[in-house]
């Protein structure tokens, strides 16, 4: 079994064109290793009758000549997609129970690119969060232990927290995720994998159940950089139907990986050396600068003045657009209902039980950021700070190709930890958010092991739809970090 | 600006989010946090700002205003908590 699902993507789909297996052997092998290491809670709903009826269909389909991008390959999808007659729930009490009765677009082209579905991940609560530990269904535990630490449970980050670790613990090739302010990237940083978040208006939202319309974008968790460009390949795409979705061509990112970075210059900004960022991160970090200088490109120190208003505006902006979104979920159509007497008492009835208290926290001070009164000292202040955010990175692209940074101040942390003040929560999120705030793209790639022995990534930010550049440098990091050390709770006979 | 109990429990209603009496004044304590902490976005000059509306520099696109989905009541209702003949049933309204 070990044999099968240590392949990434791209080995397993050369595997598969090659008759050396099929995808419903393929299949049978990532639905053990689910089942295998079901204690880490990384499924809200398996479903294994699903992939097995998928993956039959694959194997015909390529006996047809018919064979998508990503044919026979199982993959997990992060639980704020809908899938038409799959539960979907966000991860959130209000909305369990609920079958969608429509496929969101981008599981949709994952589908018809001929990809297994193996079940629905565990996250935080409507993506709220940096831990996993505000979902209902119970916290997922990273597969990484701290060295000489095994009874400590730690966490796999957030939102994405099922999703990356089932693709580290081996349970699924890849998965998605959606990444509002480094839902995407913390996560793949805690779980030693790679995680992508692409342009904003890069894949469609269609279907994804929304936290933060202005800053939501889907993309892959993966084991390898290649195999984030295959799936950001099968996702990526303009659609109709969600009027930010940016019609421009996909490119093939696969063939961006791989060659020097000779004649590009990127970019290192002085601002991300905080006072919070461990010794470690910046050791790794300048590990990072002489990797790419060893490859050919040129490093250009540069400032990029507004980064330490990136979080706070982030939590004006995103609560402000929650808090009208989550205001859906009313009882009445779909999800949980609590009865009352009017259906003033109702709503309030459903939502008091229905949410769990950080979606709480941030619907509360969103309505309070758009209330009369408060609009323009909170809400419109945040939005102009997110214009200075986004002018700073505007400037650097006249400078740099590209932005080369830590993923996160520190790596993962135990279950339980930074629970009781809100703030040391947000600050994970500290250096991924001024990327989401400008829309850009962003990957965090494995680089190297804190003193403790748990992963840590690095970040590399880009222009506006130049994923592709992304990609190599990531590869680059991928390379030379040559990152090989496995989870100690992982799928397999080792 | 410090949120007191009888703000956050207006806010929450504006919300409709019921909470308890004693939880307001450990919520209160929470946002007021948050809201100190947010404070700090009045250091950035943002004079002649314009606000950040789009991220994306991109040309909106039109599709053609024709219906081009509908008559689905059964999958409409299929999620509903309580419907009949067709409609969702919510408390009386209307005494």
């Amino acid at each position: 079994m070990s044999a099968l699902i240590d392949l990434t993507l791209a080995e397993a789909r050369d595997g598969l064109a090659a008759g050396e297996f099929t995808s419903v052997e393929l299949t049978e092998a990532h639905i053990a290793a689910s089942e295998a290491v079901r204690d880490l809670n990384c499924y809200i709903l398996e479903t294994p009758e699903v992939a097995r009826e998928m993956a039959q269909v694959a194997d015909i389909r390529r006996g047809c000549g018919d064979v998508g991008l990503l044919n026979g390959m199982p993959i997990a999808i992060k639980d704020l997609f809908c899938t038409m007659g799959v539960q979907a729930t966000a991860g959130s009490h209000i909305l369990e129970g609920f079958i969608p009765p429509y496929e969101s677009t981008v599981t949709r082209q994952l589908w018809d690119a001929g990809a297994v579905m193996l079940g629905k991940t565990n996250l935080d609560e409507f993506a709220m969060g940096s831990s996993n530990m505000t979902s209902y269904f119970g916290p997922v535990m990273n597969p990484w232990q701290r060295a000489g630490d095994p009874a400590a449970k730690l966490v796999p980050g957030g939102s994405s927290g099922g999703s990356a670790a089932i693709v580290a613990a081996r349970g699924a090739l890849a998965s998605t995720g959606t990444d509002t302010g480094g839902s995407i990237r913390q996560p793949g940083s805690f779980c030693g994998i790679v995680g992508m978040k692409p342009t904003y208006g890069r894949c469609s939202r269609w279907g994804i159940i929304a936290f933060a319309s202005s800053l939501d974008q889907a993309g892959p968790l993966t084991r390898t950089v290649r195999d984030a460009a295959i799936m950001l390949g099968a996702m990526a795409g303009h659609d109709p139907k969600d009027s930010t979705s940016v019609n421009v061509p996909v490119p093939d990112y696969e063939v961006a990986i791989g060659g020097n970075l000779k004649g590009l210059k990127v970019g290192v900004p002085k601002e991300y050396r905080f006072d919070g960022l461990s010794a470690e991160i910046e050791a790794l970090w300048e590990k990072g600068i002489g990797w790419l200088k060893d490859a050919g490109a040129a490093i250009v120190d540069i400032s990029l003045p507004h980064t330490k208003y990136a979080l706070p505006a982030y939590y004006i902006v995103a609560p402000a657009e929650a808090s009208s979104n989550l205001a859906r979920y009313d009882g009445v159509r779909y999800g949980l209902r609590v009865d009352g007497d009017t259906p003033q008492e109702m709503y309030e009835n459903t939502r008091g039980e229905g949410f769990g208290a950080e979606v709480k926290r941030r619907v509360l001070i969103g309505t309070y950021v758009l209330s009369a009164g408060y609009y323009d000292a909170y809400y419109l202040q945040a939005q102009k700070v997110r214009t200075r955010i986004a002018q700073d990175f505007h400037e650097a692209w006249k400078k740099v190709d590209a932005i080369l940074t830590p993923t996160t101040p520190n790596a993962a942390f135990a279950q339980g930890e930074k629970m009781s003040d809100p703030i040391a929560m947000y600050m994970n999120d500290v250096l991924t958010v001024p990327a989401s705030m400008s829309g850009l793209p962003a990957i965090s790639v494995p680089a190297g092991l804190s003193a403790d022995a748990l992963p840590l990534g690095l970040h590399v930010i880009g222009r506006p739809f130049d994923e592709k550049t992304v990609f190599k440098i990531g590869h680059v990091i991928e390379e030379a970090a040559n990152f090989t050390k496995t989870p100690q709770l992982i799928a397999g006979d080792r | 600006m410090s949120l007191d109990k009888n703000t956050v429990r207006k806010i929450a209603t504006l919300a409709r989010i019921r909470v308890e009496t004693d939880a307001l004044e450990p919520l209160a304590s929470e946002l007021n946090k948050i809201l100190g902490w947010v404070e700090q976005l009045n250091e950035v000059d943002t004079r002649g700002v314009p606000p950040m509306t789009s991220v994306v520099e991109t040309e909106p696109f039109k599709r053609a205003d024709q219906v081009d989905d509908g008559n689905r009541v059964e999958q409409v209702l299929a999620n509903a908590p309580e419907e009949t003949n067709h409609f969702f049933v919510v408390p009386k309204v209307i005494e």
